[in-house]
């Protein structure tokens, strides 16, 4: 009898985020990033608390949640595999603004923010070859804010 | 020329004229949302049922009260029902949506082009609605599926504001059960007891699993999510020309005389509704013409 297969280790470099990044960042990263599992109602992140990582999702849905007082939470995104969980851990004060909570068994890559921060100041190549793959995602996220305060499915 | 002026014939058999509607019985009417009802509609003993093309729509008159335009969103195989579904907007609407099993609505048409659906033989199929922008979709899905080798791969994309604004809700359960369709629901904003996707549709567009270059995309909703959805194919490698939207412009007529919905050179009733985006997306938002 065979031993059964191990688990698939997540790798970074596979990331979509991470896609067509030259400078084997990805790989250098990979040693400081830690793999997690989440169950159903598992919360990533809450509002409020210390943004310490960059978290990459890999399979799975999340969904961002705001807070509001006296009303009952609203989503307003989800988030599945091959998207990334925001910037809040690159801009001080490092805080989550909402809450990200899994909706599906989700599994993640998640990068210690200071050591990310660290590496990407000591190497300001990479440094800017990452912000070229966040921009787009903090262009894309402004862009559905900008649609979604349109109102698409107004009367 | 308005089209109380149109002169109408003295006598003819029902049916047989363009301008008087058919009194159609109210078979059922089935609760969608909280303001949108399907009503299925069946013909007077003697005329005949009417064969219509996936994105037509009929002229509904709510006795009394007024005709609108009303997309089919019925099966085109099972033409001896008429199905639609219609949201309460104003007078006629209203009137419409609150006509019981038993009552009869008036109905000209089919009128419109419909869907080019010969175009997107052999090619990736996209779907997008928004809203209630699924029932003028469904009679062409409902045809694709049923000549399902004809097409690559069927993405649809449906999107509303809420989980409460969403139509067909058990259908789209059977669809998206589907393996031969990618069939993915979001809405703008849910509470906890939506464990769907969130988030616009134009969002969903760039993760469509299609060869942008043989991808023929259908959108039909708000003129505005389908602006930014054609924009979101086009970045996506989806040929401008191989986009089509379906407008809606207020109409009288019905059938091209009357000029109520004229759009640039077309009449959205008679060479729409159903338009190439590139034919008209210098109209696309602007509301009234
Ligand atoms: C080709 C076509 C297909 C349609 N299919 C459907 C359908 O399947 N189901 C359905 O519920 N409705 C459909 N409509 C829209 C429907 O015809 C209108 O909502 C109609 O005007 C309702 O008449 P009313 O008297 O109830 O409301 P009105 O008093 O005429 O209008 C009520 C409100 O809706 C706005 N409005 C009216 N018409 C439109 C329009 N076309 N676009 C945007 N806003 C509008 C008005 O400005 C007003 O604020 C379709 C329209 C067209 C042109
Ligand atoms: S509604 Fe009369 S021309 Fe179109």
């Amino acid at each position: 009898m065979t031993a059964p297969p191990p688990a698939s280790v997540l790798r970074l470099a596979d990331h979509k985020f991470f896609e067509g990044m030259i400078g084997g960042l990805p790989e250098r990263l990979q040693a400081v990033a830690t793999e997690r599992a989440y169950s159903v109602g598992d919360m990533l992140v809450r509002e409020g608390d210390v943004a310490d990582r960059f978290i990459l999702v890999f399979e799975g849905k999340v969904a961002l949640e705001i807070v509001l007082p006296d009303r009952p939470r609203v989503t307003i995104q989800t988030l599945g595999g091959g998207e990334v969980l925001g910037w809040s851990w690159l801009l001080p004060p490092p805080q989550w603004w909402l809450d990200a909570r899994a909706v599906k068994r989700t599994r993640t890559l998640e990068i210690n923010a200071a050591k990310l921060r660290a590496t990407l100041d000591s190497h300001p190549e990479d440094g800017y070859r990452f912000l070229l793959h966040l921009f787009p995602v903090v262009a894309q996220r402004l862009d559905h804010t900008r649609l979604q305060l349109m109102d698409l499915h107004g009367r | 020329m308005a089209a109380s002026s149109i002169p109408l014939p003295a006598s003819e058999p029902l049916g047989a004229s363009p301008w008087i509607p058919v009194p159609f019985r109210v078979e059922e009417r089935a609760s969608e949302t909280a303001d949108t009802i399907t009503i299925t509609l069946t013909p007077p003993k003697g005329i005949p049922s009417r064969p219509f093309r996936p994105g037509q729509f009929n002229m509904l008159y709510a006795f009394g009260v007024g005709e609108a335009a009303i997309s089919i969103a019925g099966d085109p195989d099972r033409p001896e029902t008429l199905v639609h579904t219609i949201r309460s907007a104003g007078p006629v609407s209203a009137a419409l949506s609150g006509a019981a099993p038993g009552s009869t609505v008036g109905v000209r048409g089919p009128y419109g082009t419909g869907w080019p659906l010969a175009s997107a033989s052999g090619k990736d199929v996209v779907l997008v609605a928004g809203g209630l922008g699924l029932p003028p979709l469904r009679p062409a899905l409902y045809e694709m599926l049923r000549h399902r080798d004809r097409y690559g791969r069927i993405e649809v994309i449906y999107g509303a504001r809420t989980p409460k604004d969403l139509v067909y809700y058990r259908q789209i359960q059977e669809w998206r059960g589907r393996s031969d369709l990618r069939f993915q629901t979001t809405v703008d904003a849910a509470g906890r007891e939506w464990y769907g996707d969130v988030g616009l549709v134009t969002a969903r567009v760039p993760d469509l699993r299609i060869d942008p270059s043989h991808t023929v995309a259908f959108l039909c909703g708000p003129e505005i999510m389908m602006k930014f959805t054609a924009q979101a194919l086009a970045a996506k490698g989806v040929p401008d020309g191989s986009i089509y939207v379906s407008l809606e412009r207020n109409m009288k007529c019905g059938v091209g005389l009357c000029g109520h919905c004229q759009l640039g050179p077309d009449f959205v009733c008679r060479d729409g509704p159903v338009f190439r985006y590139q034919d008209v997306r210098r109209f696309l938002s602007v509301r009234e013409l």
